[in-house]
């Protein structure tokens, strides 16, 4: 029952997918339809002209050849004139060979379409997925996901479904021209069948579990080489190359073996295809032969009916194949419905765009992520607008929760406060529009795999070079950009260079200050550089954006110190809260840091009795 | 990402020579049976037409069925018999193709334990491991497959004209006129299809990279709120796709449609120019029809083996260069006659390490750098000495511990082991006497227990608890579900950073090494953790020379002699106290690293 719901949901979600494809697939299913129609003819051109052009028999057929014939002169005429005959073999192949090629185009263009409608549903998707999914699942896995199981679809339906469609029309037809000339050599050559069927399907079912078996053993295989490459170092360390050679020694030797054993399991399935085969033909040639004889079949029936069977031998043993592989799309398109069916981020529907220039409140929140306990109790507190709060506190202390937020990466649940922009509650304000309006950096800096410049201005792609370079320079990015050979075209990543920490960071700050936006959080970000250039990066913000209201979170009390209002956390609670001034003597956390970081000298070295 | 102009190479004989010495002979004998299986396997097919036009000419227009039986029999055996060489063909085929697989990866696997870390830092994992798993898979087809197929299709196809031509000369010669043309035909498409193919491959590439990033980027997408562009560029590139395999599949649908029609063109020169011997001899028409249009898929293949070759040549130049590749650090034959070598040690006339290490006079540079990071370097470091190198990460940290290792040997100088040159001993006999912790701990696939013993197969149970109580990891290994037999995941990621860490220490004092090597993590763990690894430092280094590449203070500040490196050179030396009294950079860094744990240890 519940198999069955599913199966209808994924087909549903399938013909989703099949949006735009649908009528090039029909196209597909067409040509190859009047293909096979194509390849029927040419064997009666050729029994015509043995039997009736050359034969001198009566032509028994359809009445359109026939008349066809009497056009060009008749059945004599076009014996002494066999080049017409040719032609019309030519003509024929013309049209076949045109409906082949559009078969294979449209069978392309239709799957590449689909696979495109796919991929891009995924990816628009998978980006509007809420936060919490991404914490969830395994990047490796999603990815499988958008790649391998995608090339399953796209195979199941442009090889599978349509060679099927073909082969089924393929075998139709001939079964039709074939049963027209002669029904009892039909029923022989069709004999064999589905035994050929049967061989192959079974075959392919198990055979299958061996393939499946080879590719883990691969898998494995591979596996160690990756890890014999990425801990490289332990291994000469410790002096183990020959444990790790003889290792993968045996499971290279191992999985060999295995391809081996396939190997020889797949060349007895081949070579008893190709009995199986040739003895459907034989059939055919000996009865043929005995009818011919016994006067129940002229020769040129006997040719026609012999390239209709060997026309007939390779789809017949291509679909076994066909048919045991098509199980792999069920199990794909349920891997790709799990993320379809993913519930994407929305907006309350009367989200607005409001102003993102007012105070920021936070009003009693509390919030816990689901399943586990509270990470913020009872979090309150106004921030006016254009002013600088610094945020100080711990691992766990949930100071990163509160960023997110108010930056909706979490949505908060109703009851458990509210925060508010100039007013306006958060989950009444559209979230692309809010997080337009914040300026993030991340502890974590993220680069994309494009150019410097294309990374910096990638929230604004109109930005000009010299805006994107007072971004930088206000980062402290520039000088460093410009020692590069390719400055600001450098490309980032993989194929590119590789920035360091603090440069990536530096990066991620210049793309933040070129989205110029009313409000701006740098989480823990500024302490990746180091002081001097920390010091710098505040003074230019401050020049820059005076206007803007800014949450700085650090373990640095410099970087701190010049917030308007100071929030040390602990425990997910607001334990102090005030001014620099206010703080360093009020006998709390702050003070005590306060004291370790701006201490004498001395006490710090008697710290360690030097 | 190799560079491009590599996909232009293009070597004698496609590169085949250079790799033949690696093969060794094995296969001259297996590839000549699979050619001799193939040549028999078609000539039953040529045979088959041959066959048909006798049951044509004899039974049809004959009008007789005397010989049915024996024709019969004659008819089963020629299948069977094909069948069988097919057979034969084509397991020989695959048993070469996965063995030729098999003995590359060995020998470059092999070869990878040899080379020394320059090759590791100049390319990336991925790089070489497809050298190893890609390439080594693309020359076995080609020694196999492409053999294979490109023989039998020539036999089929040579074998076919000499029958036609026996049989009619002239109609044979008619029909064989359409071969120039389409090998001419086919050369052309060919060129073309391997550069579409390998647009398709690069774009796919693209959008594979695509999503890694849209899903591993996902929290800055959402914080800088880019979904839109994101999405736009990532519908460029499969529009991008869509045309290039619409392309593609044209071309390729142009070039099966040449070929269908090349074998109508067949059939209709013999209905035109042998459709007279229907009267008299239709058998040999039927043959003739037979040859006409089963002439061309043999042509199509030959030239597909042929781009084959082209393409595969990319994929042995890389691999030779791999196998090519010298090592930095090599033992001198006198040493492995000694010694013996990575492989085949000779663990008998190894001698018994002490553990003092002295630094002559060394200087060196990076093989893949121009500027000299240590300039005539002298420092004594006796058995049982704790040294301790700080400095800012990226400051060069690593280069005494890898000169030390003789992970690289210096460019001038040396660097004495128990008072002997490093390089008159075995790489083995010195790494087997160091025991060496990562700053990233890297386990191994495995249980707990096979990733302890990996230094040290040998050790017993009671050594393992031993250690573990050392290193105070007895708890850790208490609280995991199946104790020391728990799968650790790849690269041990079930396990936590904390818990990585204190078992790649006991599994270097497992080893119980002279010398002991160890980057301590900057990564922050939980507070109990930090404390217990803290003191599983203090326990391991003591009655050993140690090296450490200190982050934390209590390291620093008790080490016997600490080394301060500033942009890749060391610039202060001395005790802890001799440094701080004198004020420089050592001092700077203290500070900034005090303030830090103790800021750390408040908020915690």
């Amino acid at each position: 029952m519940n198999k069955n719901k599913n199966t209808k949901k994924n087909m549903k979600l399938l013909g989703r997918f099949l949006k735009g494809s649908r009528f090039l697939f029909l196209m597909t299913v067409l040509a190859a339809g009047v293909m096979a129609l194509a390849d029927m003819i040419n064997p009666q051109i050729i029994r015509i002209t043995i039997d009736n052009c050359l034969g001198g028999k009566e032509y028994t057929g359809s009445a359109f050849a026939r008349q066809l014939a009497e056009h060009f002169g008749g059945f004599a005429y076009l014996g002494q004139h066999l080049w017409i005959m040719a032609a019309a073999i030519l003509v024929v192949s013309a049209f076949k060979v045109l409906c082949q090629y559009l078969f294979r185009v449209c069978n392309t263009k239709a799957a590449e379409t689909l696979v495109k409608t796919m991929r891009d549903s995924l990816f628009s998707h998978i980006e509007r997925l809420p936060f919490a999914w991404h914490g969830q699942n395994r990047t490796g896995d999603i990815i499988q996901r958008c790649t391998s199981d995608i090339d399953t679809m796209k195979n199941f339906v442009s090889e599978q479904l349509t060679q099927i469609f073909r082969i089924v029309i393929l075998l139709v037809l001939s079964l039709f021209f074939m049963l027209s000339m002669n029904p009892l050599l039909t029923l022989i050559a069709f004999i064999p069948v589905p035994f050929i069927i049967g061989y192959s399907l079974r075959f392919h079912k198990k055979i299958g579990e061996g393939f499946l078996d080879a590719d883990e053993n691969e898998g494995k295989l591979s596996a160690m080489a990756q890890e014999n490459l990425t801990g490289v170092r332990v291994v000469r360390a410790f002096g183990r190359e020959r444990y790790e050679l003889d290792r993968f020694s045996e499971q290279n030797e191992y999985y060999t073996s295995l391809w081996v054993r396939l190997g020889r399991i797949m060349s007895r399935f081949w070579s008893t295809s190709d009995i199986l085969s040739g003895l459907q033909l034989m059939l055919v040639i000996v009865f043929g032969c005995v009818f011919c004889v016994r006067g129940k079949m002229t020769s040129g029936a006997y040719i026609a009916f012999l390239s209709y069977t060997s026309m007939m031998i390779w789809p017949i043993r291509m679909l076994g194949r066909m048919i045991s592989e098509m199980s792999k799309a069920g199990v794909s398109i349920e891997r790709i419905a799990f993320i379809m069916e993913a519930e994407e981020e929305k907006d309350e529907p009367d989200a607005s765009e409001a102003d993102m220039h007012g105070d920021i409140r936070f009003e009693h929140v509390s919030f816990a992520f689901e399943g586990s306990s509270e990470v913020l109790h009872d979090i309150d507190f106004t921030m006016p607008r254009g002013t600088t709060l610094g945020i100080l506190g711990g691992t766990g202390s949930g100071k990163s929760t509160v960023i997110a937020l108010l930056d909706k990466l979490y949505p908060l649940p109703e009851g458990c406060g509210r925060i508010t922009i100039g007013g306006t509650d958060l989950s009444r304000i559209k979230t692309a529009h809010l997080r337009k309006n914040i300026g993030m950096v991340l502890q974590e800096p993220y680069l994309f795999s494009r150019s410097l410049k294309d990374n910096l201005a990638i929230t604004n792609p109109a930005l000009t070079l010299e805006e994107i370079r007072e971004a930088a320079r206000a980062a402290c990015l520039d000088d460093t950009v410009m020692e590069f050979t390719k400055g600001y075209d450098t490309f980032v990543g993989e194929r590119g260079v590789t920035l360091s920490g603090g440069q990536k960071q530096r990066a991620a700050i210049a793309r933040t200050i070129a989205q110029n936006a009313p409000i701006m959080i740098f989480d823990d970000s500024l302490s990746a550089v180091d002081t001097e250039t920390d010091a710098k990066i505040r003074k230019a913000l401050e020049a820059r954006f005076g206007s803007a209201s800014i949450i700085l979170i650090s373990h640095r009390i410099t970087t701190l110190s010049k917030a308007d209002q100071i929030l040390v956390l602990e425990k997910g609670r607001i334990a102090e809260r005030g001014t620099h001034d206010e703080l360093k003597a009020a006998g709390g956390l702050y003070q005590r840091i306060y004291e370790i970081q701006s201490g004498q000298q001395a006490e710090k070295e008697a710290a360690y009795g030097a | 990402m190799e560079p491009k102009t590599e996909d232009k190479s293009s070597l004698p004989f496609f590169g085949i020579p250079k790799l033949l010495p690696y093969l060794k002979g094995h296969y001259r004998w297996p590839i000549l049976q699979m050619v001799f299986f193939g040549i028999l396997g078609s000539a039953m097919d040529i045979f088959q037409p041959v066959l048909q036009r006798f049951a044509l000419n004899h039974f049809v227009s004959g009008g007789t069925l005397d010989v049915l039986p024996w024709f019969i029999l004659i008819y089963v055996t020629v299948i069977v018999f094909s069948a069988g060489m097919n057979y034969l063909n084509a397991y020989l085929a695959l048993k070469i193709e996965v063995s030729v697989d098999r003995d590359l990866r060995g020998l470059a696997f092999t070869h990878l334990q040899t080379l020394s870390f320059s090759y590791f830092n100049q390319n990336s994992v991925g790089y070489i491991h497809s050298r190893v798993m890609s390439d080594t898979s693309r020359i076995g087809v080609l020694f196999s497959w492409s053999i294979a197929e490109g023989t039998w299709q020539s036999a089929y196809l040579f074998g076919a004209i000499i029958v036609m031509l026996v049989i009619n000369a002239r109609l044979a010669l008619l029909v064989m006129l359409i071969l120039p043309l389409i090998v001419l035909l086919f050369s052309l498409f060919q060129a073309k299809l391997i550069r579409v193919n390998r647009q398709v491959r690069e774009i796919n590439s693209k959008i594979t990279s695509d999503f890694n990033e849209g899903i591993t980027g996902a929290k800055t997408i959402k914080t800088l709120a880019i979904e839109e562009i994101m999405e736009q560029d990532f519908v460029k590139d499969t529009s991008d796709m869509r045309r290039t395999a619409t392309r593609a599949s044209r071309l390729r649908g142009l070039f099966a449609s040449t070929i269908t029609m090349a074998s109508s063109m067949g059939l209709a020169i013999v209905l035109w120019k042998g459709g007279i011997l229907a009267a008299e001899d239709v058998g040999t028409f039927s043959l003739f029809m037979s040859y006409a249009q089963g002439m061309m898929e043999p042509v199509r293949w030959i030239i597909d083996c042929i781009s084959d070759l082209v393409t595969t040549q990319v994929n042995i130049e890389r691999l030779t260069r791999l196998l090519e590749t010298r090592s930095d650090v090599t033992d001198t034959p006198e040493v492995i006659e000694k010694y013996g070598d990575s492989f085949e040690p000779k663990k008998e006339n190894w001698e018994e390490i002490r553990g003092d290490i002295v630094f002559d006079d060394v200087s060196f540079r990076y093989p893949d750098g121009d500027e000299m990071v240590l300039e005539h370097f002298n420092l004594n470091i006796p058995f049982g000495t704790n040294l301790a190198i700080v400095g800012e990460t990226g400051a060069g940290k690593s280069t005494l511990v890898n000169l030390v290792c003789r992970f690289y040997e210096p460019t001038e100088g040396r660097v004495l082991i128990d008072g002997r040159d490093a390089r008159e001993r075995s790489q083995l006999w010195l790494h087997s006497a160091i025991g060496y912790v990562l700053q990233t701990p890297h386990l191994f696939s495995g249980t707990v227990r096979e990733n302890l013993l990996y230094g040290n197969p040998g050790a017993t149970e009671a050594d393992i608890q031993r250690v573990l109580e050392l290193v105070s990891a007895t708890d850790v290994v208490d609280h995991l579900e199946k104790g020391l037999d728990t799968d650790v995941g790849e690269g041990g990621d079930l396990l936590s950073t904390g818990e990585k860490q204190l078992l790649s220490f006991a599994r270097a004092i497992l080893t119980d090494p002279k010398l002991l090597v160890l980057d301590e993590a900057t990564s922050s763990v939980d507070t109990i953790t930090e404390q217990k690894i803290q003191a599983a430092i203090e326990t391991i280094i003591k009655g050993r020379t140690s090296i450490v590449i200190a982050h934390r203070l209590s390291t620093v500040v008790n080490a016997d002699c600490i080394l301060v490196v500033r942009n890749g050179k060391i610039v202060e030396q001395g005790t802890h106290r001799e440094l701080l009294s004198r004020g420089g950079y050592y001092k700077e860094l203290f500070t900034r690293q005090y303030e830090d744990e103790a800021t750390r240890a408040v908020l915690t």
